[in-house]
């Protein structure tokens, strides 16, 4: 039967990937996308453990306002952070994060 | 949920996860995201989430995947496919996420608390019924059916009101930064 740990041990993976994704690849966009894989990880305890919670004979619901507001604060972050990857392509010409590694001033 | 869906979702997740990282090709990688998400929102519907995992398709699979590949396709970024693998980074990344998956494995072995499956915790209606207050989510209780979006709609504007016009400010902040960020300077 799935249990609980089940459905963590699938999310701690999907981390993990994310994680080692973020490590290795030099694209700034996989990079992003990496990103995104991790906060969705994030969110399937999030949900895994209001579903096991059971408050009131219900879920515990504060857990899925939370994953809620997770999954708007990303889809912010993704706009202005793919507007920071544009307006790095104009000045560098590359989506390399070995482009960026000098500082200017 | 039968465990073999369970296993077939997360096989699904975790596979096109991997093709993220290993694909050389943006786009690729792009649409081995929505996948994975499709098939975590899979998952999340089998844990009783049928709201969080509409909007993980809407928002996540939908809304801002279309955004990157948008963006993957307005810098056509073809010339990054022949760079070369930096060996150190491989091995440090894979490294990095095995030790963090031995924790892990050996945290949830100890875990005694998560050895419950979804039968030893169902969800009680009778109960619920008598504790809501909202008429439409009584009956609906009342006839065995969990009315999940209702329900994450009342906790979210009778208990966290102040907090979704604060979303709401940070969404338009983020609006006006992208629509600064991205407009070409003009003299």
């Amino acid at each position: 039967m799935i249990t609980l740990n089940h459905y963590l041990f699938v999310a701690g993976l999907l981390f993990a990937t994310g994680l080692a994704g973020v490590v290795v690849r030099r694209n700034i966009i996989t990079i992003y996308m990496c990103l995104e894989m991790m906060l969705s990880a994030a969110n399937l305890t999030l949900v895994a453990f209001s579903r096991f919670h059971i408050t009131d004979g219900l879920p515990d619901y504060n857990a899925q306002a939370l994953v809620f507001f997770t999954i708007t604060v990303a889809a912010a972050e993704v706009a202005v952070g793919l507007a920071i990857i544009v307006a790095l392509y104009r000045t560098k010409h590359s989506v390399n994060v070995g482009a960026v590694e000098k500082m200017k001033g | 949920m039968p465990s073999a869906l369970f296993y077939f979702f997360s096989a699904i997740t975790l596979i096109f996860g991997v093709m993220v990282v290993v694909c050389r090709n943006p786009v690729a990688s792009a649409l081995s995201l929505v996948v994975s998400f499709a098939g975590l929102a899979a998952l999340f519907i089998s844990l009783d989430a049928y709201f969080i995992g509409t909007i993980q398709i809407l928002v996540y699979a939908g809304a801002v995947m279309v955004l990157f590949l948008f963006i993957i396709m307005l810098l056509d970024i073809k010339a990054e496919e022949h760079g070369k693998v930096n060996a150190l980074a491989v091995f440090g990344g894979i490294t990095l996420a095995l030790v963090f998956i031995v924790q892990l494995a050996v945290i949830l072995g100890k875990h005694d608390a998560g050895s419950k499956t979804l039968k030893d915790v169902p969800v009680q209606f009778e109960a619920a019924a008598k504790t809501q207050k909202v008429e439409t989510i009584k009956t609906d209780l009342q006839n065995g059916e969990l009315p999940d979006t209702k329900l994450v709609g009342v906790t979210l504007f009778h208990r966290y009101g102040y907090q979704i016009q604060l979303i709401g400010a940070l969404l338009l902040v983020g609006t006006i930064g992208v629509v600064i960020m991205s407009k070409r300077e003009v003299n």
